[in-house]
């Protein structure tokens, strides 16, 4: 199974980065082959949420972990039936042990309205 | 290291003044102005820049007049009036959405990145701070909060601070979300008025989503005892912690004049009260 | 004749400037009063307008037919706002973050998109001591100002003598109030944070080469950098209006300084006279 790293680089040893839209790495790691591929983000002004969810979907993941995910991009990844952990800490291989020893809780649904801008 | 992020939905409620106390009593600590509509946080501490670079937000549409033949199409399609009677496009009525560039039979007209802003860090009498300051009819966004914070947790591992102070932005959108992602402390600072109660629900929901620990201050509280009294009777349904109330005190403008802050006149009942608030939140946030 | 009266923050005394200038000279000419300050409009305090009519001003929202919709993903990859996604199976169009510009819909292949009108907010059209008088009322939780504004200025008479209260501020909605006036008068205090917004405002009337003329309130509380400013800009001061318990007083209870005061009727006609003498020796007015 593919999950989604959001980090601040391109290697295990990289932190996480804590927000999902504007992260500046989604890590693609295969649990089966634990193969990593990195993809850089480029958020523009408005929407990187959006834009996060659907580059997230898009690359395969059925699930993501990272910091804290806004309410544009749940309602994006909860589309997609993306399992979404937040909370994460410290680098890419702590994030990706922790998930593999199920310390993560899954985060509830989106709470409130969207946001423009 | 600790960050604080001051919100208040609405803007005018006295988030910066607050902010402002907060940059004066707390030690070692990092200042980060993401109020960047209306930066003024460095009026109250005297900054001396030590690095800037540009900041690239909206687009716009650029036409190429050679490529043009006048057939007004894109003018037809643009929703903004942003395309005048000789098809000139006007750059602050653009809203850069690329309609025209779509509909162009002679790819005329391309979207193109503008410099909307700058970003800058700066020493100041109260500790490092990083700010920004956008161009006249520029808008901000997320994507320049979060190039500011960046900028401020640079800062905070440069000099080793164990605390990190953010202004907000005003309202609920795309530059708020930016801020609160990875604070660990909200104060929402709000005032007793009927759109400062609404906006205060609003925020409330975003920072809840985030799952950051929230705390009320009412500032001039006293100016609408009502609304207050609805205020405290929201907090307490919603089990939001109020740190403190601030009386509504006719000499804080003239000491912001003095380029000085409530805190700092042991006499102002205002800055008593923001003390207070201070002491508090020191204490519950650990 | 078009004049729009703005500040780089608000508080700063542009309502009371723009109510007054239309109060004091609606006897000489045709006046039209605009209130373009359409998130806190608050120049009825002082015209107690009636208003007769209400005219809706909206956005138009995407709406996807699923059943013809391939999920191809143009609309989302067309999209500069992100406000549409094609996730899997299901496209998610995002309201908040839409701009209305229809893009999507003509991206779509296959015509699966079709669009609803959403209400931004409404224009108030009315009669206020005897001249037309008309106001933007923004919707809760909208973001969009400035198509407000856009069909308050489609309602201006060419014969009247126009007078615009802006938005404070320096984005997008000042910017629409400011563009297209035939002076610009901006409203400033006599301190460094008025200062720090007057460079502003003046930054955004520049933009847009609309002739300035600076007013300071509260004159007599703070320095002279104001001043000082003006003079190396040369930008004229056209009026002061002192720090003064009965102006506040008159100001709290919404009574216009030039019904209490006739002097300031006379302070007014003769601002309106030279300002206009003057725009008229530069270059003509329009």
């Amino acid at each position: 199974m593919k999950i989604c790293i959001t980090a601040k680089g391109t290697g295990l040893n990289d932190p996480i980065d804590p927000h999902f839209g504007r992260a500046a790495y989604f890590l693609f790691y295969d649990t089966e082959t634990e193969a990593l591929d990195a993809v850089a983000n480029s958020p523009g002004a408005h929407g990187a949420g959006v834009q996060a969810a659907q580059i997230v979907a898009g690359n395969g993941a059925k699930a993501v972990i990272t910091g804290s995910v806004g309410p544009n991009a749940h309602r994006g990844l909860a589309a997609a039936g993306v399992e979404i952990y937040i909370g994460a800490q410290g680098t890419v291989a702590d994030a990706i042990a922790d998930y593999k020893a199920g310390k993560f809780s899954r985060a509830a649904g989106p709470s409130g309205k969207g946001h423009g801008g | 290291m600790k960050s604080v992020l001051f919100l208040s939905g609405k803007g005018g409620t006295g988030k910066t003044s607050l902010a402002g106390a907060f940059a004066y009593l707390m030690e070692d600590k990092v200042l980060s102005d993401c109020d960047v509509d209306a930066a003024n946080l460095h009026l109250l501490l005297d900054p001396e820049i030590e690095a800037e670079g540009e900041y690239q937000g909206s687009k716009e549409a650029v036409k190429d007049d050679a490529r043009c033949i006048d057939c007004g199409e894109c003018q037809r399609v643009c929703r903004f009036r942003a395309i005048d009677p000789e098809f000139h496009i006007d750059p602050f009525l653009c809203e850069g959405c690329g309609a025209c560039v779509y509909v162009c039979p002679t790819d005329a007209i391309t979207l193109s990145p503008r410099v909307s802003g700058k970003w800058y860090t700066a020493s100041t009498r109260l500790g490092p701070l990083a700010s920004a300051e956008l161009y006249p009819g520029e808008e901000t966004s997320g994507k320049l909060v979060t190039l500011v914070k960046q900028k401020a947790y640079a800062l905070v591992k440069d000099v080793k601070a164990e605390r990190l102070l953010i202004d907000g932005s005003p309202g609920i959108g795309c530059p708020v979300i930016a801020s609160v992602s990875g604070a660990n402390a909200v104060i929402l600072v709000t005032e007793p008025s009927l759109s400062g109660l609404h906006d205060l629900e609003r925020i409330l929901k975003v920072v809840r989503h985030f799952r950051v620990s929230a705390y009320l201050v009412i500032n001039k509280f006293d100016l609408n005892e009502e609304i207050s009294a609805q205020i405290e009777e929201f907090a307490r349904k919603e089990e939001l912690s109020v740190l403190g109330r601030i009386p509504y005190d006719p000499a804080v403008p003239g000491m912001m004049i003095a380029g000085k802050n409530a805190v700092e006149d042991p006499e102002s009942a205002a800055g008593k009260a923001m003390r207070e608030i201070f002491a508090r939140f020191m204490e519950v946030s650990g | 004749m078009r004049i729009t009266i703005a500040s780089g923050k608000g508080g700063t005394g542009k309502t009371t400037v723009a109510t007054n200038l239309g109060l004091a000279l609606a006897d000489d000419r045709p006046v039209q009063f605009l209130d373009c300050d359409v998130e806190e409009p608050n120049a009825h305090i002082f015209l107690k307008p009636r208003i007769e009519r209400t005219k809706s001003v909206e956005k138009l929202l995407p709406r996807v037919d699923e059943a013809k919709c391939t999920y191809c993903g143009e609309c989302a990859k067309a999209c500069e706002f992100n406000a549409i996604a094609v996730i899997g199976k299901k496209v998610i169009v995002y309201d908040e973050l839409c701009h209305g510009c229809g893009l999507c819909r003509m991206v779509c292949p296959v015509g699966a998109i079709s669009e609803v009108p959403h209400e931004l907010g409404v224009i108030e059209y009315g009669v206020a001591r005897g001249f037309p008088f008309s106001r933007g009322l923004l919707n809760l939780g909208e973001a969009m100002a400035t198509p407000l504004i856009h069909e308050l200025k489609q309602g201006i008479d060419p014969d009247s003598l126009a007078i615009l209260d802006a938005p404070p501020g320096t984005g997008c909605p000042t910017i629409a109030a400011i563009q297209g006036a035939d002076l610009a008068l901006l409203v400033t205090e006599p301190t460094p944070f008025g200062l720090h917004d007057l460079r502003a405002a003046v930054g955004v009337a520049r933009s847009v080469g609309v002739p300035i003329g600076v007013i300071i309130n509260r004159d007599g509380i703070g320095d002279d950098m104001v001043e000082r400013y003006c003079a190396d800009e040369g930008i004229p001061i056209v009026m002061r209006i002192p720090f003064d318990r009965e102006i506040a007083r008159l100001y709290s209870q919404g009574i216009p300084l030039v019904d209490a005061l006739p002097e300031w009727r006379d302070r007014f006609r003769a601002l309106y006279d030279t300002t206009t003498m003057k725009l008229a020796r530069e270059d003509g007015v329009k």
